[in-house]
């Protein structure tokens, strides 16, 4: 049994850890502040996510797998809000995103 | 619900949360718990943060509801926006559109553009009432928000409430 929630909790924290590292890998290749934005948003949702999953596995049925419960809802609502207030800030600065040239269509 | 429940339910929601995370149930600790929890309903009283907004209990149940498919969403997006970093050639076309949000309070046009935030490969730049400016990584993540799924089921979640 022990075994089993071992080798779950490994798998997930590795997947987690692998979609953090191409969460890093995607700020370095985006090309500008907007689309950097996204790659950011792996790391914060599956990377975060898995990792806090294959915790709760290797914490068991208790208080302290409440508590990374709890860390998990408290991240899945403020990240998007700091993601969203950035974005709004570099907007509001007057920072212009790079747009696909087929993209300028207000339709998009 | 009217404010004398809201408090009832901030009241009880902070004790759950300070029960979850100190651990010690003995009865100084208890009491200490309890005066804290009291501390802080008066301080969000003082503030005038017990409304709809500030404990939006009823809200915060029904989008429970749709958390499996919003984290369906979020698994599909995360592999989507994925694959896109790690082909050589970043197949990118970043784009602004606009779309509808059709909730009627303010705190269910938060959660929608929260949503849209949360899924990877869209993130809600700006806010109008009834409209949200999104950049999208590419047509095909901005598609996944143009469908106006997340906006029905974030607007259903709200009329349940």
């Amino acid at each position: 049994m022990e075994l089993v929630a071992d080798i779950v909790s490994w798998a997930l924290l590795g997947a987690g850890s692998v979609f953090i590292v191409i969460g890093g890998i995607g700020l370095l290749r985006m090309p500008d502040f907007f689309t950097r934005l996204h790659p950011a948003g792996i790391t914060d949702t599956m990377g975060a996510g898995l990792i806090l999953l294959g915790l709760i596995v290797q914490a068991g049925f208790s208080l302290v797998s409440l508590k990374l419960l709890l860390i998990m809802a408290f991240l899945f609502i403020t990240s998007p809000t700091t993601t969203h207030t950035t974005a709004r800030a570099a907007l509001a600065a007057g920072l212009k995103p790079l747009l696909a040239p087929e993209a300028d269509r207000k339709d998009g | 619900m009217r404010a004398g429940s809201k408090l009832a339910v901030l009241g009880l929601a902070l004790a759950a949360c300070w029960l979850a995370l100190s651990g010690h149930y003995e009865p100084l600790f208890l009491f200490l718990g309890l005066v804290s929890v009291a501390f802080c309903l008066y301080i969000a009283r003082r503030m005038r943060l017990i409304d709809h907004e500030g404990v939006p209990a009823r809200l915060s149940l029904s989008a429970l509801r749709q958390l499996p498919w919003l984290i369906g969403e979020i698994g599909k997006a995360n592999i989507a926006v994925a694959r896109r970093i790690v082909d050589p050639a970043l197949p990118v076309a970043p784009r602004l559109f606009e779309t509808a949000a059709s909730q009627k309070s303010d705190i269910g046009q938060a959660t929608y553009a929260n949503w849209i935030t949360l899924t990877p490969g869209t993130v809600s730049v700006d806010l109008d009432p009834g409209t949200i400016r999104v950049h999208a990584l590419s047509a095909g993540d901005a598609a996944g928000v143009q469908t106006g799924e997340m906006d029905r089921r974030v607007s259903d979640a709200e009329k349940r409430s």
